[in-house]
């Protein structure tokens, strides 16, 4: 089985520029500046690296609208606000391998005309900051990043910068909000930050997970890269596994995998020799799946044609003393926590939503509930300037999709009878 | 001229600035050098930041109550949150909420009557495989049990 991006977390001093330069580091950027930059984005197309920060979106497509405006200068902004809940993978990189997403963003800059990247840090990853500094001050020692990049006049900086603790930045135009110092609150598209981005220039955002693929990508070629996983949505997979499995953890598995092989195999299957009810594939927002799906692969159009996505890749395990209604609610409470209250179907649908959750869980439900929650969705869907709302859907259309009786039970005995 | 922030963090300031082509774009980087020269964001904290970046303190006060890393009201010297999102509640985290409270004799969002500990909880520390999790300051504790929540209060004075 063939791994890209965690092969060196577990050298010793895996961070320092001089392990990663003894392991083929920065070779990719003298390869990718001694070939013209269209090639570079052309070589990244003929890999068909999608976007891994959840819409799975052609990186190279990005790169080259950028490219293509005119206006200067361009900003390349890496999402590194791994807020989706359940997720952990992007913190792998830049914890174990911060070289490889550094190398992949000066890559990424000069392909498409970039002089300025910033990494946009979660808050809640106080100490990635200090190993990112001191990473991108080994490099611009090197001569890898500042001015004149290996003696091939092309010049980038890349700075960290922390945000403040608020789900939506990881959304990218809220992103780009926050990153110019208002509050992280989403534009309406378009115009698309690729041509008004960041302080009104060309921008690209793209994550950790798919920079850090673009150093491999140009060391061995776009295809070597599309023979990977499945072969629309190509390469390797971070999964973050977390809830009742035996071992729980990060997995770089290639694109596809099944759910069944993840859970089972590497998750070492269901604690104290439970049974499984029920798993989220993709983060918070993603509707749950059942144990009729295991045999569904991890790739965005797979998952996709299950009914619900594989965003972030986080999957998170339920076994069958876990509550459906409380799941729901736990997560609502998230979105409503998270709603930047700017439009209304989000800030009041979503706490609308928690309030019938909680009452159904806590044995208040009433005849009419399970039809007003699915009002209630039908009414954010489609109606809300950015995706947070219609995320917030996600963990009440799943359960309602396949666990309804749970919630007519509820109501009936009014209370619930499982553990968790 | 700029009296509230001390010398060194004017300097830290200025050389903030440097990463951006606009002064309000250093606004979160300025409001944590803010927080930790005050404390929390206080009146006084507004001022200076509002001063700093050349926006008004409406604009500060939004951005101080909008990202949730930034309190304006007091805070104690130890800022605990313990995440309570999905996988950390699958594995217990409400429980550990309940052991926290009543040991440290609080709720959620107080502060210990001797400053030592602000409880907080989280949505997701982004440490999944290895819940429940909490943050103390800029430290993790992963794969928390009641005993291992004794050790880790005994570090923090």
């Amino acid at each position: 089985m063939e791994t890209i991006l965690l092969n060196r977390i577990h050298l010793e001093n895996s961070r320092s520029i001089s392990v990663y330069m003894a392991h083929e580091g920065y070779e990719a950027l003298k390869k990718a500046l001694s070939m013209p930059p269209a090639e570079v984005v052309n070589e990244v197309k003929r890999a068909n690296l999608r976007g891994r920060g959840g819409a799975g979106f052609p990186a190279a497509m990005k790169w080259g609208f950028a490219a293509a405006d005119p206006k200067k200068p361009k900003y390349l902004l890496c999402n590194a606000d791994e807020g989706e809940p359940g997720t952990c993978k992007d913190r792998q990189i830049m914890e174990g391998d911060p070289h490889e997403l550094i190398e992949g963003m000066i890559i990424a800059g000069y392909a498409f005309g970039a002089e300025y990247g910033y990494i946009y840090l979660r808050a809640e990853y106080p100490r990635l900051g200090g190993i990112l500094d001191q990473a991108i001050s080994e490099a611009e020692e090197k001569g890898f990043l500042g001015k004149d990049i290996c003696h091939s006049g092309f010049n980038f900086t890349i700075r960290v910068h922390r945000g403040a603790g608020a789900y939506i930045c990881g959304e990218e135009t809220a992103l780009i909000e926050s990153l110019e110092g208002k509050r992280g609150q989403s534009r309406i598209k378009p115009p698309f930050p690729v041509n008004v981005g960041a302080f009104g220039l060309p921008t690209v955002i793209n994550n950790v997970e798919t920079l850090a693929n673009v150093p491999h990508i140009i060391l061995k070629g776009g295809d070597w890269f599309a023979g990977i996983g499945p072969a629309k949505c190509p390469g390797t997979r971070i999964i973050s596994l977390s809830g009742h499995v035996n071992r729980p953890g990060y997995y770089e598995l290639p694109m596809g995998v099944s759910f069944r092989e993840v859970i089972y195999e590497h998750g070492g299957g269901i604690r104290d020799g439970k049974e499984l009810k029920a798993f989220i594939p993709g983060g918070a927002s993603s509707p749950c799946l059942t144990p009729n799906h295991l045999n569904v692969g991890m790739d965005y159009d797979s998952v996709s044609a299950a009914g619900s996505m594989l965003g972030s890749s986080a999957l998170m395990v339920m076994d069958q003393d876990t509550c459906m209604v409380k799941v729901a609610g736990r997560l609502m409470r998230f979105f409503v926590h998270e709603s930047c209250g700017r439009c209304t179907p989000c800030r009041e649908g979503t706490d609308w939503l928690l309030s019938i959750l909680d009452r159904i869980e806590a044995g208040g439900g009433k005849e009419g509930d399970i039809e007003l929650l699915r009002d209630i969705c039908d009414n954010i869907a489609g109606k809300t300037f950015c995706p947070l709302g219609e995320g917030a859907l996600g963990p009440v259309r799943g359960t309602l999709k396949y666990f309804e009786e749970e919630y007519r039970e509820h109501i009936r005995i009014k209370g619930c009878t499982l553990k968790i | 001229m700029n009296t509230a922030f001390s010398e060194e963090t004017l300097k830290r300031i200025e050389e903030v600035m440097t990463r951006y082509p606009t002064r309000q774009a250093a606004a979160l980087p300025v409001l944590y050098l803010a927080q930790k020269e005050f404390g929390y964001i206080n009146e006084e904290a507004l001022s200076a930041v509002a001063l700093a970046l050349h926006i008004s303190r409406a604009e500060v006060y939004g951005l101080a109550t909008y990202y949730s890393m930034f309190s304006t009201g007091p805070m104690g010297r130890n800022v605990i949150h313990l995440c309570d999102n999905l996988a950390c509640t699958l594995l217990g985290a409400e429980s550990l909420r309940s052991y926290l409270e009543r040991k440290l004799g609080i709720k959620m969002g107080e502060t210990t009557p001797d400053g030592r500990f602000t409880l907080k909880n989280a949505e997701c520390l982004g440490a999944c495989g290895q819940a429940p999790v909490m943050l103390v300051n800029d430290d993790f504790y992963e794969a928390l049990t009641e005993s291992t929540i004794d050790e880790v209060l005994e570090k923090y004075l």
